[in-house]
């Protein structure tokens, strides 16, 4: 089968330092593949070597299954959308969006008339001969968007586009980007720090952490099954409880912890006798009752009532913080600050990793 | 005025608005009337000053106007000195560009350092260095002449040896003007152009001279005036074919004792001058206060 992009064994070295690290994945054709981590973890630099600005120190980048080695930006199937956008301000809207097609050699006239049709795609007729500056921030967005797939790319490479926008915008170009792939059915290849735009957004999402790629797969996957540490931390907010296996059955993992014995699902790196990580979700957190058999003790620091839900921030005897995401139906029967507080989890409701190294 | 008495108080604001005041009237205007009138007067012995001869008349412009090899010489020395101009103009703006755009922070700063350290010396030294390196025995012929690429000594001094003189002088008013705009261009653009397809040829003339314009046009200006002016590079390495119109003024000045002349001239010097400044504006759609900037 052929993917639309495949990394193979990328590494890249600055002088001494791996900004990545042996990295393989593939896209695949039509799919909105976002690429999350946060600042200084690679994922800008993986998407330079697939736009063909910088050369792999190792490994390989295919685009359709061709080797883009030796090919620079203007020869490779790919189209970029910068963080900053990078309209060209001295052309008029519809120069900008076919700047590409000029670079190729098609005719005015039509370059013009390819130009007014993109313009209609994102919801700007008649805006082809205004000047870059009279655009708004979703404006400018939008035609930095047509101006890309006006070459039409086999993938679009997205740089964090949405990171200048006021949090209102940036909500609404989420969407808008998603319903432009899904028309378009060009592979988008979306880098961005921003968890909850990559979750909403995405097919599928990798997750990057100091060079090394952490993890590939669909949003929910990520969330409910993380398969590192790092995954279980960044994405989303967890509760983490250090603790040593005791057993391993039928995929529940006993441990032992500072609350005593926890049950959770037994994840990656699981083994009886070795150190691991209770992870735990604040929504998965229920106030336990009083004779519960296992049940992590705290006292409550605040309420942060947040609507649909209250956010009872709590800590435990040795100084660790715990958040449990309470229902707002429930809150009534919910205990104040100062008090102690007893949360209990479904052990299904939780996962169990091993101790990568170099992680706490 | 009011700003500056905010600033500065009313005795020191006083002071700068008295100083420019008489750097305007008493060095630009005063010395530029003086030479109009010089130039519409006739030439007179001290005795005959003042007197009925000494009317206003366009003789001394009329004279250039007829006379064909001061003629020639003047239109030569505006097309040399645009030629100057636009050889100075290829030489700087892929190094405008390079230090601007693609070099890293130390090499810029190197490369810059042994642009400017030259200029520590007075511009007729270094000319008369150009002058002893383009000898008819000098080092260049005899480095050319021991890598066989010439059988025998060329004669450097002249057109050739005029422009290499000049390009050289007035290489930093090309560059900085054109350096300063490129780098004010946002690197992402030119990485956009080249994903979106464009060659190197189509993102210079579509990205990055629209966009450096206004530097290009200063440093053409810049150095088409001073071209123009210039008296040094054609007084060392020209030869008597080559002869630039400042000699031509210099001459009348100083050796034909016709000051009266010699204004004349340099008024149609200056005129040219201008027209050239204007018209480069033009073409470049480019204002005067972008210049100054």
């Amino acid at each position: 089968m052929s993917h639309s992009v495949a990394l193979e064994r990328i590494t890249m070295s600055f002088g001494a330092t791996k900004a990545v690290d042996d990295v393989s994945f593939t896209v695949e054709p039509g799919e909105f593949f976002s690429i999350l981590g946060p600042s200084g973890c690679g994922k800008t630099t993986i998407l330079r070597m697939v736009a063909g600005f910088l050369a792999p120190s190792a490994g390989r980048v295919l685009i359709g299954d061709r080797d883009m080695a030796g090919l620079g930006p203007n020869q490779r199937p790919t189209a970029m959308i910068f963080q900053s956008l990078a309209l060209f301000p001295l052309m008029p809207v519809w120069e900008n969006i076919a700047f590409g097609l000029e670079a190729r050699g098609v005719p005015r006239a039509k370059r013009r008339r390819r130009a007014d049709e993109l313009l209609e795609l994102i919801a700007l007729p008649g805006y082809g001969d205004r000047k870059i500056a009279e655009l708004s921030g979703g404006q400018k967005q939008r035609v930095a968007i047509a101006r890309a797939l006006a070459v039409e790319p086999e993938v679009l490479l997205l740089d964090e586009p949405l990171s200048a926008l006021d949090l209102k915008l940036r909500q609404h170009m989420r969407a808008e980007l998603r319903a432009i792939q899904k028309r378009t059915g060009v592979t988008f290849l979306y880098i961005t720090h921003d968890q909850s735009e990559a979750l909403a957004m995405s097919d599928r999402v990798a997750v990057m952490s100091a060079g090394v790629l952490q993890q590939v797969a669909a949003p929910r996957t990520l969330y409910e099954d993380p398969e590192t540490p790092f995954v279980a931390r960044f994405v989303g907010e967890t509760n983490a409880i250090p603790g040593t296996v005791a057993h391993v059955a039928d995929g529940i993992a006993a441990l032992d912890t500072a609350h005593g014995r926890l049950s959770a699902r037994a994840g990656r790196g699981v083994a009886a006798g070795r150190a691991a990580t209770l992870y735990v979700r604040p929504e998965a957190l229920g106030i336990a009752a009083a004779d519960a058999p296992s049940a992590l003790g705290a006292r409550v620091e605040r309420l942060d009532f947040e609507g649909a839900f209250g956010l009872l921030h709590a800590v435990t005897a040795d100084g660790a913080a715990v958040l449990a995401a309470l229902p707002s139906t429930t809150l009534g029967a919910a205990p104040a600050a100062g008090e102690a507080v007893r949360f209990a989890f479904a052990p299904r409701d939780a996962i169990a990793l091993g101790a990568a190294q170099g992680e706490a | 005025m009011g700003a500056l008495t905010a600033r500065f108080g009313a005795g020191l604001a006083g002071f700068f608005v008295l100083l420019v005041g008489f750097w305007l009237a008493g060095l630009v205007l005063a010395p530029n009337l003086m030479m109009i009138d010089f130039a519409l007067r006739p030439n007179l012995l001290p005795a005959d000053v003042g007197g009925p001869a000494d009317v206003y008349s366009l003789d001394n412009l009329a004279y250039l106007a007829g006379e064909p090899v001061h003629r020639d010489i003047f239109f030569k020395t505006v097309w040399a000195s645009a030629l100057v101009m636009l050889a100075t103009f290829v030489v700087c703006y892929p190094l405008a560009y390079w230090l601007a755009q693609t070099a890293s922070p130390s090499a810029a700063s190197l490369v810059v350092l042994a642009l400017i350290v030259p200029f520590w010396i007075n511009e007729v030294l270094r000319t008369l260095a150009w002058y002893i390196l383009f000898a008819f025995r000098g080092p260049l012929n005899a480095l050319l002449l021991g890598l066989g690429i010439l059988d025998e000594p060329m004669r450097w001094y002249g057109d050739g040896g005029v422009l290499v003189g000049m390009v050289y002088a007035y290489i930093l008013f090309m560059l900085f003007p054109i350096y300063n705009s490129i780098e004010s261009l946002e690197k992402a653009q030119v990485e956009a152009a080249r994903d979106l397809g464009a060659s190197t040829w189509r993102i210079h003339t579509r990205i990055v001279i629209p966009h450096a314009k206004a530097g290009i046009a200063t440093g053409c200006v810049f150095t088409f005036m001073l071209a123009a002016g210039s008296y040094v590079a054609p007084a060392l390495l020209g030869a008597p074919g080559s002869r630039w119109f400042t000699q031509i003024i210099y001459n009348w000045f100083f050796e034909g004792g016709d000051w009266n002349r010699g204004a004349a001239y340099a008024l149609v010097l200056l005129v040219l001058c201008l027209a050239v400044v204007l018209i480069t504006l033009r073409v470049f759609r480019v204002s005067l206060t972008d210049v100054a900037k």
